[in-house]
């Protein structure tokens, strides 16, 4: 009899096991995993002991006293509703892939922009907005790599380390990084392209490293990435990056207004 | 009848303070909860709360009517509570001081009457309970908390970590495989 993995079992403890009545059968004929199964309920159970603190029902008007001071009144100022910024990440998460060459281009000014490449999205979007659909997406792109580095710098181990999670995450950002950074070639961004190279060299090592490292394996790839310098590179790229497409909403709003 | 959150949330959004303070008054319990189970700090739960709150005000534009405000509250806390966890010390030195703040203030709660030993031994699967949570990467963290003590679905997890469905499935089997191995000896002990 093929017995259940822990996988199933967390699934399954947790309700969103697929296969659930074929678990439930197997758990009551077979006492291995039956037995495994209590183990895993135990520990949980312990999880829960941990107290967490109540907070009066005034609890909101303590923090709307403490928060009052700090919030500046908001802008009269409206979107319009095609405009407004959830409409404009909407857009960008749609048109960013499959745009984000060009779309970096028209970012990245170029010294010799072809024509041709320039006509198509134009009759997409107007250039403010293709613009800040762009840099919240390159911005997004760093943040959410700036995420994956940090999350394996922190990771703890003294055996063996499972990075499955990780990798799945790095192979996602890893086609999207490849687009942004031949673009950035293209646009004669070098120091861009550069950032985004060493990222991608971090980027496919995790990916195509084992599921399973060892501790000292680890190691190496957090001595890589702190090496290169690569999340301060990234922290300050995503800086410029925000407050470019800040000042880009700012400049819409005052067109618009 | 009570105007629901995105009523309320279109109001703040004209600047109507009122509306913003009913949001806070219905949301800062359960984000003060979460917060205090990703910090094990009392005090720097109320400081993510704050925070929350702010950048929640500041990127009101961006909240979505469609989406549920509630939700959308709680991705913003969990990057809150993320972006705290990263700035801590490696996780190693953490464990030095690895007690919640927060752990007296409720008692151990003793189902077999006063019994001290039973007591001691609750008190001691609480620790390590919070040194086990310590151990998990701020991700693992956050999806094991969303899983366990939210009651999030693996789905609902992905959305607010902005990670794939299998991504989230595998912080939380990561952050479980942990908690057992720190874990299992002690609570068969506390049963």
């Amino acid at each position: 009899m093929k017995h259940l993995i822990e996988e199933q079992l967390v699934l399954y403890y947790y309700g969103e096991a697929e296969e659930e009545s074929s678990i439930e059968e197997h758990l009551t004929s077979c006492d291995p995993c039956r037995a495994d199964f209590q183990e895993l309920k135990r520990v949980l159970a312990a999880v829960d002991t941990l107290p967490v603190p109540e907070r009066s029902a005034d609890y909101g008007s303590e923090v709307w006293n403490r928060l009052r001071p700090q919030l500046r009144a908001r802008s009269l100022f409206r979107w319009p509703t095609f405009l407004r910024p959830q409409r404009l990440a909407w857009a960008g998460a749609m048109a960013a892939v499959v745009m984000a060459a060009f779309l970096l281009g028209r970012f990245w000014p170029r010294q010799e922009a072809p024509m041709a490449e320039q006509k198509v999205p134009a009759q997409m979007m107007p250039a403010q907005i293709r613009e800040r659909v762009l840099l919240a997406s390159v911005a997004d792109h760093l943040e959410r790599s700036q995420m994956i580095l940090l999350d394996l710098s922190n990771l703890a181990g003294d055996r063996e380390v499972d990075i499955s999670a990780d990798q799945a995450w790095a192979q996602e950002l890893l086609a999207e990084n490849r687009i942004y950074r031949q673009s950035a070639v293209k646009s004669g961004e070098v120091g861009m392209a550069s950032v985004l190279e060493d990222l991608e060299r971090i980027l496919l090592e995790i990916a195509n490293s084992p599921s399973r490292i060892s501790s000292a394996e680890l190691g190496e790839i957090r001595q890589r990435i702190e090496a290169q310098g690569i999340i301060f590179k990234i922290r300050v790229i995503g800086a410029s990056m925000r407050q470019k497409q800040a000042e880009a909403a700012r400049e819409l709003a005052r067109r618009s207004s | 009848m009570e105007d629901t959150d995105v009523v309320v949330v279109a109001r703040a959004r004209d600047g109507d303070s009122d509306a913003f303070r009913l949001l806070v008054d219905r949301h800062s319990r359960s984000i003060f909860r979460l917060a205090c189970r990703m910090t094990g700090s009392e005090q720097d739960a109320e400081d993510l709360v704050q925070e929350t709150f702010l950048r929640a005000y500041r990127n009101l534009d961006l909240f979505q009517e469609r989406a549920n405000f509630g939700t959308w509250l709680y991705r913003i806390a969990v990057n809150c509570s993320l972006d705290w966890l990263r700035k801590r010390r490696p996780y190693e030195e953490l464990n030095e001081n690895i007690q919640p703040d927060y752990e007296g203030s409720e008692p151990v709660k003793n189902s077999t009457g006063t019994n001290p030993d039973r007591m001691i031994l609750q008190l001691e699967v609480r620790e390590q309970v919070t040194a086990a949570l310590g151990e998990l990467s701020p991700v693992e963290k956050a999806a094991f908390v969303l899983r366990h003590f939210e009651g999030m679905s693996i789905e609902e997890i992905s959305g607010t970590l902005g990670l794939r469905s299998n991504a989230a499935k595998h912080s939380i089997f990561r952050a479980v495989r942990k908690m057992r191995r720190a874990l299992a000896p002690i609570a068969s002990l506390a049963e």
